[in-house]
């Protein structure tokens, strides 16, 4: 291979992070033993008395970061190599790079599998490994004190390179092989601190709710491939013949009622569904957080959400079914893109505004803000989907980074508060703590929760920095308008539904509603979150002494927040339309950029629509962002809330409240209507079914044989007298043999006996064979 | 035919002989432990190069002939009955006899824990390797079945000696179950050798490739024994599909193997997983699927009402055996009968795409049209890939149990709990060998259950649908059984263990994750081979 030829290199692209994987996990992950009790061995590991654990060693501490960086650095040059590449290309879209190698020999044919750079990807390849690249370096500092760091790294690594895989993957079975990689990664990080039950119960509930999709996502791919012989994107896509193939066909499932195309479309977006975590797997997600939050950035922005909104996009002509949106025509898929991704939008948007955990809030916006692609791809608005795919992964990944900042502070700052609060009480605490090893100095009280945003308040002149990046982020979210990239991506969408109301078709109607109402919660929650957090007097101790720490650990920690910083304000000038005043004139003269690249993925391109007739909906845009903002600063930041005072909203919303904070009591719900059914269902397979009815039936016929055995030999003993037929005797010693389990004496001598049968047997076939052969000649 | 002498003796028959003669030799050696052990590894690992050399010898030779069978031998044996030493080897069996040879090496190193009776622990596991090489080359009936009954004895005989605490209700149920299902296979067996003299070929015959061709075709409307032909075949069908049900194992002739499993030690059950349990699916590709291929898709009627066809039933017992298998083992807290049950799940996969087979087979054979061949292509390979696969990733985690259990003596998973801090390299290689067998992509066990799916899922749809179930919960009982153990804080009661996994262990366990990873990303190593093979049996009916 040629690795020169740009066809050829995007193989190499995912190469480098996994290659980091492999090497961190099996040179440079050496640890040394230290006391539990020592204070290397801190933050979210339980102390273990008396005994010695493992802790990173500072060599393969550094090592492994160096391995990591260079890993994802070097897919980040190839890939934004691989994105100039393709762009120089005359027909870009037309014309794509690429190539394939024979994988598995099936029948007389070949699957094959490959590489694929088209204008859709390419966007990915643009943001992924720049995300993630500023994950792994704000991960060196924020993990610097994790005993497993060298681990972390690995897990990272390999999270990269399966997105990337997935990225540049040009058949629907290696995006799945990816996909599922990502799940792996993200149950390993998610339980990252596996000896706490809330992370390994959140990793396993990310792994199993995800996996319910993902089964069902693979009969949608081995039906695609069993019809069409193929899994390659551009053999199906861009194919018209497959394509009316497909949605002329009748599945297989279901009657006919629907056609193979809407149910394959179906089935993979159930896969998105559980990926991009839309009602009702959504569950999964919030919970999440519970791993380091490099690990959420990397999972609700840069990774495994986007990759399965990016899937649902990329199948795309098949989902559609050969219906067109824009004349008012929905496929059952794309109803179900509409009603799952508009739905879910509101619904999390609800939920997110009576949260009090700062990830909390931010993982239900991811919720929601995947809501909105969802339904914007249901509504037919391709390259709006795209577009806010990749600003929001970059207005996500700043937030949550910045949110770790914010924990990172107060966890300081507890830290902090605590050493004080004790020198003051107690003079001789130093010389108290070596003895006993007190948990507080080094582990964070358990009464006291650094996430808690009623904990802190005021951080605005106490982590200014990372204040400020939390505010672009959080204006990017709500979609501020003209400044922030948040604003342009949604208003894409707002639009693209505005024009299908205008004509009166349902579907874009009910999106449009959700979505307009969705769009203003997410103003006014987010506004929420930063008057709680940053603005006021400080609530607690922690938040009064809060502080980044070390500087080196500080500068990787600020860094990256300034980057994303950057592009969540201006990703979204790629996509401005070009009737749009002033602005379009500066950044879109010859089209909308962005548009006018990804639209060039489709064998038959959406419309644009015409800036004049979506005017509401910039209006729209504009007022609910301004709304919500507006009323959040009225509620939190005009009047910020004071220490021990109840959130507002509480009083005025009543049980309502109840019902948001609780999340509709849905992850209760589901304990009773799968958890404990499937637990139920696990007792009777093994103990009433197997042992119970199969074995029982074994044992009685075996006990029958037995008391058959034992009255034949009394019959024989007695009336006989020793002259056996060789049945009865069979049966006989058949119901003695039997009874030795009973007794439970082992012989020696059948052991022998039986040696020397297969020996015999042995030489016997053999030695007959020879002669035998000899005779005949053969 | 390709009698290339070694020693005067031909390729296979060493193969053969290898193993049984090396445990003789074992069985004369001088008392001293550590020297037997090291012999039994010599000998095993000289049999794994001469298999890997039998293995790609095959593919060398392949690649130049059209033949369906190599280093074919045959002279006569037990001439009474017409019973010939038949010896041969297609892709599907250099799969299974290279798969043999790689466990046994790696069982007899994990078997270094053996203290007592050394020696014949050693041995036993060579005679059992020749048992099941035997079955995988026989290509006679009579032989067949000596090999089968064969492997049956020395694995008894581990368990019985060296299993855990319930071993003697563990080994006598596993011997009787079996020999309950071989009894009806040596009836068949007998009743299909005799009644080829209705056929064509005018003789009876025990001989795999003359049945397979002549078989089928016996005459309708003559009469065997007083029996019209239909019934003999139902009857020969019966005893087969019995026999071979219980050794795969299909639900519900499984409740022997969580006890034989679980109660084995630890090489016994990476051997009985590993290897044993395919000679059950094997049994069904060579003989069941050729000589059957009428019954497979005969209607069966039950009260009138409910019509359905032998493949169908099959796979509706696969989909059981997946779905039931996946619940079982998310019950459990024996971490040993968890990996047990994860068998009845994966080996669940092997028998659904092993219906496909004979449904599309026996229809092809019907009615001479090919429909769903394709599918039937692709459900194929799936099931001698996850054969193989399931060989790597069960014996692995049966290792990986062993190794636990050996350091705390127990093996309930409630008593583990957060034993990664003190075991970090064993819990890598836990989790990464979990993530083989629950089907991660990226390693062996998905790829072929997705071609399993992708074959089955036109063919039995909505029994693959539900058997999906039963692939969400293999993620589940996969996830509860590495939380168990390394999950949640650690349980201090093994704070003065020894947990790291060790060297020894390390090196056995070392090829299986290599053989996963690669298989994984490049299975077409071995899925040329499989798949060439599957190619000429199932087009053989096309003409």
């Amino acid at each position: 291979m040629n690795f020169m030829d740009p066809n050829m290199f995007l193989w190499l692209i995912p190469m480098g992070p996994l290659t980091a994987f492999l090497i961190i996990a099996l040179a440079t992950n050496r640890a040394r033993l230290i006391p539990a009790t020592d204070p290397h061995y801190g933050g979210h590991h339980p102390d273990y008395d008396g005994m010695r654990v493992p802790v990173v060693r500072d060599s393969s501490r550094v090592l492994s970061i160096t391995v990591a960086l260079s890993g994802i650095v070097m897919a980040w040059i190839l890939s934004w190599r691989a994105f100039f590449a393709a762009r120089a290309l005359p027909h870009f879209g037309e014309e794509v790079l690429g190539s394939q190698i024979n994988w598995m020999s099936l029948g007389n044919g070949f699957f094959n599998i490959g590489v694929l750079v088209d204008p859709l990807n390419a966007t990915l390849l643009f943001m992924v490994p720049l995300a993630a690249t500023m994950i792994f370096v704000y991960a060196i500092g924020y993990m610097a004190h994790d005993p497993r760091q060298s681990r972390f790294f690995a897990l990272l690594s390999l999270f990269a390179g399966a997105m990337l895989t997935l990225t540049v993957s040009d058949n629907l079975l290696f995006l799945f092989v990816g996909w599922e990689v990502m799940g792996l990664c993200s149950y390993m990080l998610i339980g990252f601190w596996f000896e706490k039950e809330s992370a390994y119960k959140a990793a396993i509930k990310a792994f199993t709710t995800t996996r319910v999709a993902d089964v069902i996502m693979l009969l949608g791919i081995v039906y695609l491939y069993s019809l069409t012989g193929t899994l390659n994107f551009r053999d199906i896509l861009w194919n018209q013949a497959t394509l009316d193939m497909l949605t002329t066909t009748p599945a297989i499932l279901f009657g006919g009622s629907l056609s193979a195309a809407e149910l394959i479309g179906m089935f993979l977006i159930v896969g998105t569904i559980g990926k991009s975590a839309q009602f009702p797997l959504h569950v999964w997600l919030p919970d999440a957080m519970e791993g380091p939050t490099p690990v959420s950035a990397m999972i609700h922005a840069a990774a495994m959400v986007s990759a399965g909104v990016y899937s649902i996009i990329r199948v795309f002509p098949i989902l559609e079914a050969g219906m067109n949106p824009h004349v008012g025509e929905f496929s059952a898929s794309m109803l179900l893109m509409v009603f799952a991704g508009g739905f879910t939008a509101l619904f999390a948007a609800t939920i997110a505004v009576a949260q009090f955990d700062v990830k909390r809030v931010l993982a239900y916006s991811t919720i929601s803000q995947l809501g909105f692609m969802v339904a914007a791809l249901g509504i037919g608005a391709y390259v709006a989907a795209t577009f806010h795919l990749i600003t929001h992964a970059f207005f996500k990944a700043l937030l949550f980074m910045s949110a770790g900042s914010v924990i990172h502070g107060v966890e300081h700052g507890e830290h902090h508060a605590h050493e004080h609060h004790d020198e003051d009480e107690e003079d001789d605490h130093a010389h108290h703590h070596d003895a006993s090893h007190d948990h507080d100095a080094h582990h964070t009280d358990h009464h006291f929760d650094p996430q808690d945003m009623r904990n802190m308040g005021g951080l605005r002149e106490k982590m200014p920095f990372t204040f400020w990046a939390f505010l672009i982020g959080g204006l990017s979210l709500s979609g501020f308008p003209i400044i922030t990239a948040g604003f342009w991506s949604k208003d894409e969408i707002l639009a693209d539904a505005w024009l299908g109301l205008s004509h009166g078709y349902a579907p874009q109607t009910f999106v449009f509603i959700m979505l307009a109402i969705s769009a203003f919660l997410t103003a006014f929650y987010t506004t929420r979150q930063i008057g709680l957090t940053f603005f006021g007097k400080p609530r607690s101790a922690a938040a009064e002494h809060a502080t980044l720490g070390a500087p080196i650990v500080n500068i990787t920690m600020v860094a990256p927040l300034m980057l994303l910083s950057f592009f969540a304000i201006v990703a979204g000038f790629v996509g401005v339309p070009k009737e749009f005043p002033i602005l379009g004139w500066i950044f879109s003269r010859e089209g909308n950029p962005f548009f006018e690249m990804v639209n060039h993925s489709l064998l038959h391109p959406t419309p644009h629509p015409y800036f004049a007739d979506v005017l509401p909906a910039v209006f729209t845009s504009f007022a609910v962002a301004l709304g919500g903002i507006g009323l959040g600063w009225l509620i939190y930041i005009r009047k910020p809330l004071e220490a021990g005072q109840q959130d507002p909203l509480i009083n005025f919303l009543g049980p309502i409240w109840n019902l948001l904070e609780h999340k509709y009591y849905i992850d209760e719900l589901y304990v009773i209507l799968f958890i404990k059914p499937s637990k139920a269902i696990a007792h009777v397979t093994s103990e009433v079914i197997d042992r119970g009815v199969i074995d029982g039936f074994l044992h009685l016929v075996a006990r029958t044989f037995v008391f058959l055995g034992d009255l034949i030999k009394v019959f024989n003993a007695w009336l006989i007298d020793g002259f056996g037929d060789a049945i009865p005797q069979g049966v006989g010693m058949f119901g003695e043999w039997f009874r030795r389990i009973q007794t439970g004496r082992t012989q020696q001598y059948i052991l022998l006996t039986a040696l020397a049968m297969i020996v015999i047997g042995i030489i016997f076939a053999l030695s007959v064979g020879m002669l035998s052969a000899q005779a005949v000649g053969f | 035919m390709f009698t290339i002498p070694v020693l005067g003796i031909d390729y296979l028959t060493f193969l053969l002989m290898a193993p049984a003669l090396s445990g003789l030799a074992l069985l004369l050696m001088p008392e001293h432990k550590t020297l037997q052990r090291m012999m039994a590894l010599v000998f095993s690992l000289l049999i794994l190069v001469y298999t890997i050399i039998i293995f790609y010898g095959y593919i060398a030779l392949s690649a130049t002939t059209d033949v369906a069978y190599l280093y074919e031998v045959q002279f006569g044996w037990f001439q009474t009955i017409n019973a010939t030493w038949h010896l041969g080897m297609d892709g599907i069996s250099a799969s299974m006899i290279l798969l043999t040879g790689i466990l046994v090496p790696l069982s007899i190193l994990i078997s270094f824990e053996v203290e007592e009776g050394v020696k014949m622990h050693m041995a036993l596991l060579l005679f059992f390797q020749t048992g099941l090489f035997g079955v995988f080359v026989a290509l006679d009936l009579m032989i067949f079945f000596l090999f089968y009954e064969l492997s049956l004895v020395p694995i008894y005989f581990l368990i019985k000696q060296w299993g855990g605490k319930n071993r003697m209700y563990a080994s006598t149920k596993f011997f009787i179950y079996s020999m309950g299902g071989t009894l009806g296979m040596l009836l068949a067996t007998q009743l299909i050798g005799w009644s080829m003299s209705l056929t064509e070929y005018g003789m009876s015959t025990f001989d795999i490739v003359a049945i397979s061709q002549y078989w089928p075709f016996i005459r309708e409307g003559s009469t065997f024994l007083g029996q019209p032909v239909g019934v003999i075949k139902a009857l020969a069908f019966t005893g087969y599909f019995i026999a071979f049900c219980i050794k795969v194992p299909v639900w519900p002739f499984h409740t022997w193997l969580p006890d034989a499993h679980s109660e084995a030690p630890t090489a016994g059950s990476m051997l009985l997983a590993g290897v044993m349990l395919k000679l059950g699916a094997y049994g069904f590709l060579r003989l069941v699927i050729p000589f059957f291929p009428d019954v497979w898709v005969a209607d069966i009627s039950l009260f009138g009402a409910l019509t359905f066809n032998p493949a169908t039933l099959f796979a509706t017992l696969a989909m059981l055996g997946v779905v039931l298998g996946a619940f079982s083992a998310f019950g459990q807290t024996d971490i040993k009968r968890l990996v047990a049950y994860s068998s009845v799940n994966h080996m669940g996969f092997v028998a659904m795409g092993l219906a496909v087979t004979a449904l599309v087979y026996g229809r092809m054979f019907v009615s001479g049209e090919a429909t769903q061949f394709e599918d039937a292509i692709m459900a194929t390979n799936g099931a001698v890939l996850q054969m193989f696969n399931h060989g790597l990733s069960s014996a692995a985690m049966f290792l990986l149990a062993g190794a636990i259990y050996h350091k705390t003596h127990t093996r309930d998973t409630t008593q583990y709990g957060g034993l990664w801090v003190k075991a970090p390299v064993y819990g890598a290689i836990f989790i990464f060998t979990s993530m083989a067998s629950l089907g991660l992509p990226g390693l062996n066990g998905f790829v072929s259950e997705f071609l399993v799916v992708r074959g089955a899922f036109p063919v039995f749809t909505w029994l693959t649908v539900i058997s999906m179930i039963g692939l969400l919960f293999t993620g589940s009982y996969i996830l509860r059984g590495i939380r168990s153990v390394l999950h949640g804080p650690f349980n201090m009661k093994w704070a003065d263990y020894h947990l790291e996994i060790d060297r020894r262990e390390m090196i056995a366990i070392a090829p299986l994750m290599v053989l996963m990873l690669i298989t994984g990303l490049v299975p077409n190593w071995i899925l040329a081979t499989i798949n060439d093979s599957v190619m000429r049996m199932l087009s053989g009916l096309l003409g």
